[in-house]
């Protein structure tokens, strides 16, 4: 057994401090520690996607991250972009453009593309596909994500002077 | 996958890490990016007694030219690396090659020194540290340390780094002026470790090639260099026969193994064609020959359209 360490992280805003086993991964401590489960537990080797949250504005694996290296950090989940009543923009046009199915990679998905929006707010076609190629998707064959990732794009745009 | 238990360690120093590391007798980690070490550990293919977690370690991302090169700290990430505009300016097939590197929350992570010591043998930076005769400088207990990278690289996932010693920091010397560059990769699904890639960069003197360099990855048990290639090429006009001629002497000289993704016969083809197009793009860029055959440029084309001034330093102290 090894030692715990202390861990204090903002999610969403809101500061939590948990004792920790130093092999917890971010996406357990997120689900398990917090009762956060928004954020998806799919592979586990840093793969599919479905566990990308967004680390000191970065977007990162959680299944790649430990909750001791979070000591100090502040995260973003999708539970801190939009309310079922009061969708983030992005999930709008997620919903808008039937950008997901069966749900279970689109956490990991809006986290990705709240990423790729910040750092690349004039994407391409091109630069959304390689964006959104890292998150394994089984059941819209990609396109219609593609579609409402353009469409927050080109609507960011129109709202950005 | 969950890793078996481990002690963990947030140093503050160097002096602290290769303390550490040479206390634990080989069965410490290195924690840096995490983005290759964390999945062996998830598999428990590594179930080290402690990891020694150096992002705190300051010093260790500067990211600065002067004039002997570029010094890129280990813990430079490499989206830091795809999209520095003194990067881009300085080794634009360093900034190329980073964006074949995985996916965007990866790169975000990924760091310089990790990749180095990792030492995949289908990895990019390994191949472009050994293409442009990066110094990687290190610590252990006993001191800094220096390492050729074309030393470095002793098999697949073995680098030369001691038990106690950790990269603290990779030189790349400055090209000559009148050089050319090329990067290709071909990878089945865009982000996937290349089955096989290629980079060169050429200079020219008087319409000849004064200097050749030519490496791959994917194709051995490390990155290598083609030094029979390169000097074959040294002294010759640069053209489409010579591009003809130079890939196959690569075709005829790697020794590739077959695997699930490609045959080696299949990566031997794939060899030849990518060194015909990174000459022909290298020596484009220096300013003979034909143009490159394809778009190999293209993203450069989106980093230039904010045209800041460039700084000559980059990253945290």
């Amino acid at each position: 057994m090894s030692a715990a360490h202390d861990v204090d992280v903002t999610v969403n805003g809101r500061a939590y401090r948990r004792r920790v086993e130093p092999r917890l991964l971010l996406h357990d401590f997120l689900r398990h520690e917090l009762g956060l489960t928004g954020t998806h537990a799919g592979c586990e080797h840093g793969v599919c996607g479905a566990c990308t949250i967004t680390l000191d504005g970065d977007s990162v694996r959680a299944c790649l991250t430990f909750a001791v290296q979070a000591d100090g950090a502040r995260i973003e989940t999708v539970e801190g972009l939009g309310t079922p009543e009061a969708l983030s923009p992005l999930q709008e046009a997620f919903r808008e453009f039937h950008a997901l199915q069966c749900g279970f990679c689109t956490p990991g998905m809006l986290m990705t593309c709240v990423d790729l929006i910040r750092k690349y707010p004039l994407a391409s076609d091109a630069e959304i596909r390689e964006g959104l190629s890292g998150n394994l998707c089984r059941c819209t064959g990609y396109e219609h994500i593609v579609r409402a990732v353009r469409a927050a794009v080109a609507r960011q745009r129109e709202t950005t002077p | 996958m969950k890793p078996a238990a481990f002690d963990y360690a947030r140093p503050g120093s160097l002096e602290e890490v290769v303390s550490i590391l040479a206390g634990a007798g080989g069965d410490a980690k290195v924690l840096a990016g995490g983005q290759s070490l964390v999945p062996l550990l998830n598999f428990r293919m590594l179930r080290p007694a402690i990891l020694v977690d150096i992002n705190r370690v300051p010093g260790l991302s500067a990211l600065e030219a002067d004039g002997t090169g570029l010094r890129v700290g280990a813990l430079t990430r490499h989206h830091t690396l795809e999209t520095s505009r003194l990067v881009r300016a300085r080794f634009p097939v360093l900034a190329t090659a980073m964006a074949h590197v995985a996916h965007l929350a990866i790169r975000n992570r990924g760091t310089a020194g990790g990749s180095l010591s990792h030492a995949d043998p289908a990895a990019e930076l390994p191949m472009l540290a050994l293409l442009l005769d990066a110094e990687i400088h290190t610590r252990s207990p006993a001191g800094s340390g220096r390492h050729a990278a074309g030393g470095f690289f002793l098999g697949p996932l073995v680098s030369a780094l001691a038990e106690d010693e950790v990269v603290t920091e990779i030189v790349l010397p400055g090209l000559p002026p009148g050089t050319g560059w090329g990067f290709e990769e071909f990878a089945q699904r865009s982000g996937d470790f290349a089955i096989a890639a290629a980079a060169a960069t050429v200079t020219l003197e008087g319409g000849r090639i004064a200097q050749a360099r030519l490496a791959l990855t994917g194709v051995d048990e490390t990155p290598i260099r083609l030094a029979a290639v390169e000097a074959d090429l040294v002294g010759a006009r640069p053209g489409e026969a010579l591009a003809r001629a130079a890939a196959e002497h690569a075709r005829t000289a790697v020794n590739p193994n077959s695997d699930l993704k490609a045959s080696a016969e299949y990566r031997r083809r794939l060899v030849a064609a990518l060194v015909a197009r990174v000459l022909a793009s290298a020596w484009a860029r220096a300013g003979g020959g034909a143009p490159a055959p394809d778009g190999a440029a293209e993203r450069d084309g989106a980093a230039e359209r904010d045209g800041a001034a460039e700084p000559d330093r980059e990253g945290s102290p």
